[in-house]
């Protein structure tokens, strides 16, 4: 049984995230209804504790909580006590007094959410920790992805291509979607990949062309301008000349091959505005399916094992 | 016994006997007491016998060794007496055993100043439970631009300087300190070899559980580059260095060939970078965030072979308290250090000795009267030798003693030990700072 979901790890390998993934196809079910809302959490008190700017990952989880009928509070930095000083340990323990069930954790610290789950009695979610973790993410990438290739990811050759070295979603979906049998190749600049690969189930190289007519998916990463700064590529029209996915670059692609962003997307620097809208492209499908991933890890931690309805 | 009782017993006779224990000093070893009579050691010999009057300390089954001599402390006062003070770390050292430390100058203000200096002897002198050294900045303000008055901070008795905390980054600013300090004998530059461009932003070890944790990395290269430099301009100087804090391969092997080469170079390590891994940091815990970072088994097995072959002079602990609240944060946002003056030599003889790595010999040496050497504190009465006419500066270990650490319980003010929870066995017993007990049967006489 989960505790709380901090890392992909915490899911109990590709048994615990296949069945997260089946029970996600039950609430997706629900999400789909007129009425798209259960009572299965009726009762329940989620905290969306968010120390950066993430719109659509703390509407996703609040979205989530709401069709479960849990009751939501929101926490952000810009109008909370943390403006005057207070330590996350205060701001944890001050919302833990309040009794509630479970706290959703973005913070710019790799490991914050673990120490929040230190201080609490609450269930926490990782929704985002530095350069660290995104397992929700994760999940709702292996679940569209299986909805186009499943029921098995086994040998799905997916290119990971970009910032890997700074990108939290990055490491979960190397663990996840090695979990589930893919085959990966992380792709982009050296300056951008991982210092050291010791343990990472990955093939690494920098030819994005190399790879790109035998792969069966592409998943780009957001490239960040301040990367340039800190002298690790020298421009975005160099990053995008060789490592963006552009029109030319889709084309000799296979047909079948699919193109993944965990958004917000840079188009034109990383993945072409064309190929983003193409056919091939599951961006928007990945958004909607989160809310239906964030109901399943929701109802997994906080359910009490009772029936969705 | 009662403190009054203690200091009746102390009063009513100038003489302490530490009986019955196995002496071990730089000169071997022997089964012998030692009488102690105003400060100074008098006989040491084979079944003496105390006088009437005397404090007798009993070493049954115990080690008599010199005070342990730590080289590498934060007692951060002045600035920061809120995660330690002068009288806590000297309580605390006193209770790893040790008679005399050198205290890093990263205060509030730093110690680049005659009178910081001579406030912290005088708070040090006042509270008596060891010989506190202050080490003084090598740049004002440790800013890494303009000398320090070094003449004036060595006139009052310092002789280790140093900017640690951050590296003297500027090549041509550290050649200058060389220069100037040849003018200053027994004086020795001590150098937190870490290249700020190369660690700028980074928490922890570079290596692979940094890129699976997502924590930039300060990798090994941003040391032994800085290491390398410093050689070069040692040799070149005449200069005397000392690397802090040394902690991995790649600078052990560069101060291996310096020393080979005729560089006046000396070099210590933590005992945590002797035992610990980068590894310890996977649960995002900021009691394994230190500067510089925890490194890998290859650098863990490369320091030791360094101490073994003499290329580490030193153990020394980099104690560096800081309060509870400034480390229950994220990891990233915690500042870096550790809490070691009190528990080094117990760490040092479970992980070390026990397995038969290092000699109880060997052990007692690098906490002693090597470090001792590397700061010139053998000439003023620390580090033994254990012979009449010497300052009696003794501690006496029980080597069988096992205890467990609670960081609450340490007798730093502040308590962000990563050796809470440790089983260790072996602890000092009593400790004799200028022929005077500190501690006596594991407490603090004051």
């Amino acid at each position: 049984m989960m505790e709380h979901l901090l890392s992909v790890d915490d899911l109990g390998g590709r048994a615990g995230i296949e069945s997260m993934l089946d029970l996600t196809d039950s609430f997706l079910e629900v999400t789909q209804r007129d009425i798209p809302k259960v009572p299965a959490l009726r009762g329940k008190t989620v905290v969306s504790l968010f120390y950066e700017d993430s719109t659509r990952t703390r509407l996703s989880f609040e979205t989530a909580a709401k069709r479960l009928s849990a009751d939501t509070m929101t926490f952000s930095v810009s109008t909370s006590s943390v403006n005057k000083g207070e330590s996350l340990l205060d701001t944890v323990q001050t919302i833990d007094a309040m009794g509630v069930d479970s706290i959703v954790v973005r913070h710019p610290a790799a490991g914050a959410p673990h120490r929040v789950a230190s201080w609490t009695s609450a269930r926490v979610i990782n929704a985002g920790d530095g350069c660290h973790e995104h397992p929700t993410q994760a999940l709702l990438d292996a679940f569209t992805l299986r909805r186009h290739r499943g029921p098995s990811l086994d040998g799905c050759r997916i290119a990971i291509v970009g910032d890997v070295r700074h990108s939290r979603v990055a490491r979960s979906n190397v663990m996840a979607f090695h979990a589930l049998g893919c085959e990966l190749t992380l792709v982009g600049p050296p300056t951008l990949m991982p210092e050291r690969l010791d343990g990472w189930p990955v093939a690494v190289t920098p030819d994005l062309d190399h790879v790109l007519p035998d792969v069966d998916v592409v998943y780009l990463l957001r490239i960040q301008r301040e990367r340039i700064g800190q002298a690790l590529f020298p421009s975005l029209r160099e990053y995008a000349a060789r490592w963006g996915l552009t029109v030319e670059r889709a084309a000799r692609c296979k047909p079948d091959t699919l193109v993944m962003h965990p958004g917000p997307m840079n188009r034109g620097i990383e993945i072409a505005g064309e190929v983003a809208d193409s056919a091939r492209s599951l961006v928007t499908e990945q958004v909607g399916n989160g809310v239906a991933v964030r109901m399943a890890v929701l109802w997994s931690l906080l359910g009490s094992g009772g029936p969705i309805v | 016994m009662s403190r009054d009782e203690m200091s009746r017993d102390e009063m009513s006779n100038g003489e302490v006997f530490v009986q019955g224990g196995r002496v071990i000093d730089a000169t071997g070893e022997r089964v012998a007491d030692v009488r102690v009579v105003d400060g100074t050691i008098v006989e040491v010999g084979p079944a003496l016998a105390p006088s009437a009057g005397a404090t007798v300390l009993d070493a049954a089954g115990c080690v008599v060794a010199p005070g342990l001599v730590d080289i590498q402390v934060h007692f951060r006062e002045p600035g920061r007496e809120d995660s330690e003070t002068i009288e806590t770390g000297s309580r605390a050292a006193a209770l790893g055993g040790c008679t005399a430390v050198v205290c890093m100058p990263n205060t509030d203000p730093p110690i680049d100043d005659a009178a910081v200096v001579q406030s912290v002897l005088d708070r040090a002198r006042v509270v008596g439970l060891c010989d506190v050294r202050p080490a003084g900045c090598i740049t004002k303000g440790r800013r890494g631009e303009e000398l320090a008055p070094l003449g004036e901070l060595y006139d009052l008795g310092v002789r280790v300087f140093t900017d640690d905390g951050d590296c003297v980054a500027d090549a041509l600013v550290m050649r200058h300190a060389f220069e100037y300090a040849a003018a200053l004998p027994g004086a020795v530059l001590a150098q937190h070899a870490e290249d700020p461009a190369l660690v700028r932003g980074g928490h922890m070890h570079e290596g692979a559980w940094s890129a699976r944790l997502g924590i930039p990395g300060r990798p090994a290269v941003a040391e032994s580059t800085i290491v390398a430099r410093d050689l070069q301009l040692a040799k070149r100087t005449g200069g005397r260095y000392h690397v802090l804090h040394l902690s991995c391969a790649e600078s052990a092997a560069l101060v291996r060939a310096a020393k080979a080469d005729g560089v006046r170079v000396t070099a210590e390590c933590t005992p945590q970078h002797l035992v610990l891994t980068d590894e310890a940091c996977a649960h995002f815990d900021p009691a394994f965030k230190m500067n510089p970072p925890l490194r890998e088994q290859a650098d863990v097995d490369a320091l030791r072979a360094a101490l073994l072959d003499g290329t580490i002079d030193a153990i020394a602990t980099d104690h560096a308290p800081h309060t509870p609240e400034s480390k229950d944060v994220p990891f990233e946002e915690a500042p870096p250090g550790m809490l070691g003056v009190e528990t080094a030599l117990a760490v040092v003889l479970t992980t070390l000795v026990e397995p038969g790595i290092l000699t109880l010999a060997q052990a007692i040496g690098a906490l002693s009267w090597q470090p001792a050497r590397v700061v010139g504190l053998d000439a003023e009465g620390h580090g033994g030798p254990i012979v009449a006419g010497r300052p009696a500066n003794l501690c006496v270990i029980d080597p069988a003693h096992s205890w467990s650490v609670d960081g609450a319980r340490l007798a730093s003010k502040s308590r962000n030990s990563p050796w809470d929870g440790w089983k260790l066995t072996g602890k000092v017993r009593h400790t004799i700072y200028a022929g005077v007990p500190t501690v006596r049967d594991h407490e603090p006489t004051r």
